[in-house]
């Protein structure tokens, strides 16, 4: 153990709460609570009602495999609880250099193999779509730093109508979801 | 099947209650699952009792204490400890720990933790509990003196026969749960979580009766066939509170609701044990083996008579017997035992086993409460010469996290702070 860290080192390192940002409520039984994807307003087109896709999308327990440099996923689960179909078509996060929407296919040989996503993640009205080790995920390349085990970080999801959202998704150790990226020529 | 009596386990479970006074035992202190479970029992025969399942039963986390100590004691546990590693420091902590608090709340709610690899088998919590302590160590190095609870390694004892192997570690985790399946899975998850931070120092193991066996709130037996635990606080007493749970604040350490852990691993000589009839295993303890009652009584909660002798004008209770010695005059001298037995497999000793007791005790100041009844054990017990302690530790459990944050929040980082770093 490394002894008394200064109280003002600790709390710049402090993290949100576990699986939450903002709307995120703190009843202390249900930590699963969804983590309310934060649209922003006055970007992309809205609907009847006034709302973007983003004000439409939930994100539950959005996480991120621990990595210490390199590339690595994210995960969770997208709802779309409005009327049409909406599609996540991009997203960014600072800790790394760019981050790929990726689906996982079977190779003409039997093996498994990551690939861009065309058209980006589909969520259907009212649907969900599950972002998880061995199927569709967020592949982040090229990473800046560290991701370490019981931080957060924040990655933002841009939607078909150009609105986006923010999502603070936990960093845990995990030892699946290493499955071949399949780069280059190969598709 | 018809006719004849049935397991009516209502009825059980009802007169296991008002046999302990409405002390917290049953399906009335807890909560169940909203899964369907309770109403998926099969009418596979007439008269069948359509009870809540088991496996759907949580127990939730009230007020500023976790769960875990005041709960009704599950059937299977669960003690792991962990070493930090060097390079663990506060913030290392911080994250270790919200990320347990964090599988600890899903899990204990039936819900799989957030990258759960087996999700099905987080599906039945069966009373499942996460309880964490930190060690004296963690408490010195890792929380500022101003919000440090004054806990102190346990004094030597010189009957201890101690091994490392079952020695103090950083960070404990009492888990318990009615169902090992949910257990092992609760268990290794948070391992898995833990990792980064902390190694694995040991895993103590410990069972008591099944659930169902005996109406709940019964006292355990332990492996020796002694009841074991009668004399034992319930929450329901006004001095269960003051014995339990830590109200000094300390300077707003933000300990209040917070308790101290004893583990004490205890050995049986059962080989030898099997030498001694059972007048003088009675003998030993003080208490009959049948019901439990003290020689002087006849029901298990009699009071002993310690000064009523025996046609000889010898004491009817031998004054080295175990009850003899534990019982103090002083009120104050008491405490929460949560104890489950053990029984690992080994092979060098002469029953292929190694068994016991995982000695579980909860205090408010184990100083004070906890160190006077062990000094006199250890300076005379009839039953010392059955048990040895082999393992000793001492933890501070934390209140409960506070709203949306982790346990042990309030002394990593005090009670003032905000939910830091909000985006």
């Amino acid at each position: 153990m490394k002894k008394h860290l200064a109280t003002a080192a600790l709390a710049a390192a402090l993290l949100p709460a576990l699986a939450a940002c903002g709307g995120a409520d703190d009843d202390r039984a249900a930590p699963s609570t969804p983590s309310e994807a934060t649209g922003s307003s006055g970007a992309g087109a809205t609907d009847a009602t006034g709302d973007t896709a983003a004000d439409l999308l939930t994100v539950t327990d959005p996480w991120v495999k621990a990595a210490p440099d390199g590339m690595t996923a994210a995960f969770g689960t997208l709802t779309n609880t409005g009327p049409a179909d909406l599609a996540v078509v991009s997203a960014v996060t600072d800790v790394a250099a760019s981050t790929e929407l990726h689906e996982t296919v079977e190779n003409e040989d039997g093996s498994m193999a990551m690939q861009p996503k065309e058209g980006g993640f589909v969520i259907p009205a009212g649907g969900s779509l599950t972002l998880q080790p061995g199927g569709d995920h967020l592949m982040l390349m090229g990473l800046t730093g560290p991701v370490e085990p019981g931080t957060a970080l924040t990655l933002t999801l841009t939607l078909d109508d150009g609105s986006t959202a923010t999502v603070e998704a936990t960093v845990k150790a995990f030892d699946g979801a290493d499955e071949q990226y399949q780069n280059g020529g190969e598709h | 099947m018809s006719g004849g009596p049935r397991w009516d386990r209502r009825r059980v479970l009802r007169t296991g209650a008002a046999a302990f006074g409405g002390a917290g035992a049953g399906w009335s202190g807890s909560a169940l699952v909203a899964n369907g479970a309770a109403a998926a029992a099969p009418a596979d025969g007439p008269g069948r009792v359509v009870a809540p399942s088991a496996g759907a039963e949580t127990v939730p986390v009230v007020g500023i204490h976790q769960a875990g100590v005041d709960s009704a004691p599950q059937a299977h546990l669960a003690l792991v400890g962990w070493r930090l590693r060097a390079g663990t420091d506060t913030i290392g902590l911080t994250r270790m720990m919200r990320l347990l608090s964090d599988d600890a709340a899903r899990l204990t709610t039936g819900t799989a933790a957030l990258a759960d690899t087996e999700p099905e088998l987080a599906a039945h919590p069966a009373r499942l509990t996460v309880t964490f302590g930190f060690g004296p160590g963690v408490l010195r190095d890792l929380v500022p003196a101003a919000r440090r609870p004054g806990l102190a390694e346990l004094p030597s004892f010189g009957r201890d026969r101690l091994d490392p192997r079952w020695g103090q570690t950083d960070v404990v985790a009492q888990i318990c749960s009615d169902d090992p399946t949910t257990l092992a899975h609760a268990r290794r998850m948070l391992v898995k979580d833990a990792r980064t931070f902390a190694e694995v120092a040991w895993i103590q193991a410990g069972f008591r009766t099944a659930r169902g066996t005996v109406p709940d709130g019964t006292t355990m037996r332990n492996l020796m066939g002694q009841v074991d635990g009668t004399v034992n606080p319930v929450p329901a007493e006004p001095d269960f509170d003051p014995l339990v749970w830590a109200e000094d604040d300390r300077g707003g350490s933000g300990f209040a609701g917070g308790t101290f852990l004893v583990v004490r691993r205890i050995r049986m000589q059962l080989d030898k044990w099997d030498r001694v009839d059972r007048v003088g295993r009675e003998v030993v303890v003080g208490r009959r083996l049948d019901t439990g009652a003290p020689l002087t009584g006849e029901r298990e909660f009699d009071e002993p008579d310690f000064a009523a002798t025996d046609r000889f004008g010898f004491p009817v209770i031998d004054p080295a017997s175990h009850i003899a010695r534990a019982r103090s005059a002083d009120p104050g001298e008491r405490f929460l035992r949560r104890a489950y037995n053990y029984t690992e497999p080994e092979p060098g000793r002469s029953g292929g086993e190694d068994s016991g007791l995982v000695f579980l005790a909860f205090a408010a100041d184990p100083a004070r409460q906890f160190v006077p009844v062990q000094r006199r054990l250890d300076e005379l017990d009839r039953l010392n010469d059955w048990v040895v302690t082999i393992g000793s530790a001492v933890y501070a459990v934390p209140p409960a996290a506070p709203p949306g944050g982790y346990v042990g929040q309030q002394l990593l980082e005090g009670t003032g702070t905000t939910q830091g770093g909000d985006t």
